[in-house]
This record gives structure tokens, sequence and C-alpha cells, in this order.
């Protein structure tokens, strides 16, 4: 997949310039006019005592979103900004280091990558790697699955993501606490919505930020999940005490519903696939099996159980259909 | 966005047809391709092709993977099915397989996956007794590069240990059909891909009865997708104890497979509730 560099960009950018200077005037506001202004839309909600969340939109990645629907959480120090999770594109990880350095009045102390996604790990071309953080499986999984992310993100969110680069964290998070200019933070390296995912417990304001290891209000994804695995660790997280979780996509919750629907949401889905697998459908069958009510509600339901089905569909096939032949000697 | 136009050049294309008199010439092609005249003359030579929505195409909305795209294609409602192809108009290659169904042993349909290398009309087409060829079909939007990308097997050492296994079973229908799914591990090389292995694919699966009575032939092309997981709809004996699947890759592998009917099985419990 073609990728503007910035040379192609500021070639791009001179020959504009040149078409613009030899049309006649009266069509240049046309051509201003149908320009994309591909700018992100950043508004900071303030949740606790320097803590923000910027909410994303509860949608599926689009052109028109720009892929910005992941939860992103600034904190403040006394060190500087900690950013947690960078976007979905170089622009948005620019502009996002902007309104952290704004809201903090310092520059940028850490970023944190929850896990390697590219709508939560695609912005951090935006920051100092030297800052940039996460565990050992998040950054294995964005060097193995980067470049393949990266033709998706193309493909859909096209100009939005002009010049974006996969960037590798340059530090490997470890269990334990870190202190951060007076900000006490768990940083807890877990697995089950990926292969590697890390909730951080802000213990100076009882903030904890969990990643796609919980979803509010939006059907949870699974392309790299193990069900069992993120189950166990939904559990663990709802042993926590916290004031404010702050899911990865969807609002942040003062009670327990993000991980509870996210653990509902689980279960309904893997049964209803083993069922579907049980009667002998196949996926286009079983795509448009009937959900359960408590879902109506939930963005990207549909969308997301027809996503699961591909997901799970394979390795149940895989592990369940019984043996009946082989290749003859 | 995208979806919107395509209707909206489909209903345009309609409009211009039916505003010259569709019934003079051939019928504008519903999902606009730029190659579908050519596909269809080398498919179908001269013979008459309707589009027709009887003849069913179901992809997802979503595209997961362009190397393990679901389908289905089903032309259940039409009467005497004697062939259906399924074919993808921008794949560099178009023809994907052909279930000829025996007559009254057999349904037309078929489930399976599908490698795109790029957004593209996916069709069924259904030759009834009459000669005509019945087309339905859809546009798969997806990013591609399936069809050029390495089996996965090729990154799995002891993958000729475990070419040809298969996995399937058999499920009864209440309308006398049984279900078959069968999986049958094979890299389906298309010959495309950038680690220059040649194209390696299984050629063709034979269904038949207990008694070796045939029931459909499966051609399968480089685009089915890697160990091969298809659903058919077929009607053995109902005495039948199983279904046999006797395939052959292109470099004459021969593969067999016996699919025990459970019903048929006296040492096994009573039949589990069937599906459709």
């Amino acid at each position: 997949m073609t990728k503007f560099n910035d040379d192609c960009d500021s070639d791009r950018r001179r020959m504009l310039k040149l078409a613009a200077a030899s049309i006649a005037v009266p069509l240049l506001p046309v051509f201003i006019a149908n320009a994309a202004p591909l700018t992100y839309t950043l508004t900071p909600q303030k949740i606790g005592d320097g803590v923000w969340m910027i909410a994303g939109v509860q949608e599926a990645i689009t052109f028109e979103n720009g892929g910005a629907i992941a939860n992103i959480t600034i904190l403040d120090s006394k060190d500087g900004a900690i950013v947690v999770d960078t976007g979905p594109s170089r622009r948005y990880g620019e502009q996002l280091a902007t309104l952290a350095r704004d809201l903090t009045g310092k520059d940028i102390a850490r970023v944190y990558i929850t896990h390697f996604h590219p709508d939560h790990a695609f912005g951090n071309q935006g920051f100092d790697v030297a800052k940039v953080a996460a565990p050992d499986g998040v950054i294995k999984g964005l060097a193995a699955m980067g470049n393949s992310f990266s033709d998706a993100m193309y493909y859909i969110a096209r100009d939005w993501m002009r010049g974006t680069e996969i960037v590798l964290p340059s530090k490997t998070v470890t269990e334990g606490v870190e202190e951060i200019g007076g900000r006490k933070l768990r940083l807890m390296p877990r697995a089950g919505h990926t292969a590697s995912d890390l909730a951080i417990l802000d213990e100076t304001s009882g903030t904890l930020i969990a990643g796609d290891l919980a979803f509010l209000d939006r059907a949870p994804t699974t392309p790299h999940a193990d069900l069992a695995v993120w189950q166990t660790t939904l559990k663990e997280l709802g042993d926590i005490q916290c004031r404010l979780l702050i899911p990865g996509h969807g609002p942040a919750d003062a009670g327990k519903r993000a991980l509870t629907q996210t653990h509902d949401w689980l279960i309904a889905i893997q049964e209803i696939i083993e069922r579907c697998f049980n009667e002998g459908q196949d996926m286009p069958e079983a795509m448009q099996a009937p959900l359960p009510k408590a879902f109506e509600g939930m963005a990207l339901a549909r969308y997301e159980f027809t996503r699961s089905v591909m997901h799970l569909y394979t390795k149940l096939e895989a592990a369940k259909l019984p043996s009946v032949g082989a290749r003859e000697k | 966005m995208i979806k919107f136009a395509i209707r909206f050049t489909t209903a345009a294309a309609l409009l211009t047809a039916m505003a010259a008199g569709a019934h003079a010439g051939p019928v504008s092609d519903p999902l606009n391709s730029p190659v579908w005249n050519d596909l269809a003359k080398k498919t179908f030579g001269d013979a008459e092709i309707v589009f027709d929505d009887r003849v069913k195409v179901i992809v997802p909305d979503v595209v997961e993977n362009q190397a393990q795209v679901p389908v289905s294609a089903d032309a259940r409602a039409l009467p005497n099915v004697e062939r259906l192809v399924v074919l993808t108009d921008l794949n560099p290659i178009q023809h994907v397989l052909t279930l000829t169904p025996v007559a009254a042993k057999a349904d037309a349909f078929v489930s399976f996956r599908l490698k795109v290398e790029q957004g593209t009309p996916v069709r069924a087409a259904a030759l009834t007794s009459d000669g005509v060829w019945h087309v339905g079909g859809v546009f798969l939007e997806a990013a591609g590069g399936g069809c050029s990308s390495p089996a996965m097997a090729r990154g799995d050492s002891d993958w000729t240990t475990t070419v040809g296994n298969a996995q399937g079973k058999l499920w009864r229908n209440a309308d006398g059909t049984a279900r078959l799914r069968l999986r049958v591990r094979h890299p389906m090389d298309t010959g495309l891909a950038k680690d220059n292995t040649p194209a390696f694919f299984i050629e063709k699966l034979d269904v038949k009865g207990a008694g070796g009575e045939p029931l459909a032939t499966i051609e399968l092309f480089e685009p089915v997708s890697e160990d091969p997981t298809l659903t058919l709809s077929v009607k053995p004996q109902a005495t039948d104890a199983s279904v046999s699947v006797d395939g052959r890759d292109n470099n004459g592998n021969i593969y067999r497979s016996v699919v025990p009917a459970s019903w048929n099985q006296s040492a096994l419990a009573a039949p589990r509730a069937a599906t459709r």
C-alpha cells in the first residue's frame, strides 16, 4: 500500500500551489472549499483532579471519523503530562501532544500504550519515542502486525493517515508501581483482549485505565482475543478498588457497568457462536443469529458480532470437527 | 458513502436500461462492473443470461481477513439447477468454483471461504435445465491482497505432514437433506504470491453416497481459501451410514474422506436436532 511520505507530500503541495497560481482567481475558493481540513476535534473531559479523558466516538473506524474511536487519557503530574494511548494517526498524535501540553502547562513526561491495536497506538509519532512505554508483548505485537494494520488504516481512513508510520515504544513496562511527578501509577500488564494488554491504576486519583480490556455501551472487539484469559482478567479488574474506570471505548464508569457488560457480551457471543457451529451452520448463517435483547442499545453490536464470528469460527472448526480423512499415501 | 454510490449507479444503470427498452438488448449489469461483459462472454459463451434475485450471494459487511472471506452461494429458490458457478470479477483469477449437483441428490448451495485481491463483485450463476444462466451477486468491499499473500502453511515447516487431513461432520435436516461440512488442510497456493510458490490447489472433490453413487462434484480454483472449508446440502439414501468425499489436487495427490451419518450408526445415540 502506498503511503505519502513527507517528500511526496511536499511535492504534492508544491504542485498544488503551481496549479493554484496558474488558474483563474475565481476558481480558487472552490479549491479551498473542497480540501478536507483533516483536523481532529479533541475535547478533553475533566474527570478528576488533573485527569482528562478524550472520548472516542462509538463507531467503527471510518474515513469520516478519521479513526478517532478510542478513549485517550491525560494525567497531570509535577514532572509533566502522562498520556495513555496515542490515537489512530500521526495527525492525531501531534494534536494530542499539543493538547496535553496545553492542559498541563508542561511537557510530556510519559506515554503508555495499552495494546497494539491501531486506534490506540498509531499516534506515537506525535511524541518523543524515548518517553513511550508499553509491555513487551505490546511492542512485539505492534512490530509483527503494524504493517498489516497500516494497510487497513490507509484503506479506510485514507488522508487522515498521511505520513503515519509505525513507531515502537522504547521503554518496556513491567508489573509494579511507578511514581511520576507525585502520581502513583500501578502498572498491570495483563492479557485477554490481545496477547498483551496494559491496565493502569492511578492510585493518586483512583482512576483505573482499562484500555480495551473493558468496553461500555459499545460492543467489544475480538480479533486477537483469548476469551478465557479475558474473563480471568476482567474478574481481577473487578476486585480493584477505584473511583472511576476508563474503558477503551465508551463513557467513564463510576460503577461496574463496563466490566459487567464486557463479561456478559463475551459469554453471550461465545454461546451463540458455539451453538451455531454445533448446529452445522456456516459463518454467513451464524452472522445472522439473533442477539440477546440486553444488547439492543449497544453500539456496533451486530457489526462486532459479525467480526467475532469470523474470529472464533475457524478456531472451532479446527478444534472440534471430527477427523474424517487424509491424503492417500 | 461507497455503498451509496454503488446503489446509485446501479439504479442509474437500471433506469438507463429501462429507458432504452430493456427487452431489446442485454440487461445492464446491476453491479456495474467494468469487466462483466468480457467475463460473461468467457464463462457462458452465447448462452442466455438473466440477472435473478433468486440467486443469492451472502458476504459479510466487513472483511476481517482478505484471505478468508466467508461466502455463501444459494440458488435453492430456483428449480432444476444443473450447475452453480461462483465468479469474482476483479480477482486476478475470476473463476472461484463450480458446483455440479446431481439431480435430486444435492442442492444448489455452497458455502466456503474466498481470497480477494481487491474489492470486487462476487457472483453466483446458476444454470437451469432450460439452458439459461441466472446470475445474482453482491459487491464485496475489501482492502485486498488475499491472492498475493503466501499461504499460512508456507510459514509452517511441517505442513506436508498434515496436507490432506480432513475434518467433517454430517447433520440430518428435517427435509431429508443432509448438511455436509468439510475442512481439508491444503495451502491452496494461487501461484501469485510474493514467495513465488507455484499454484498448488485442490481441483476437484467428488461427493458420494455410501454405495458410491454420485451426489455432487465441486471444482475448486485458486481463489478458494487455504484449508478449504465447505458446506453443502446433499441427499444420500436414508439408510446410508456415511458420505464419502474423494478429492484430487493439481499435483496429482489423492484425498479420501468418509464422513459418518451419526443417525445411521446403531452404536450411537439418537440423532441431534438438525438446522435446515
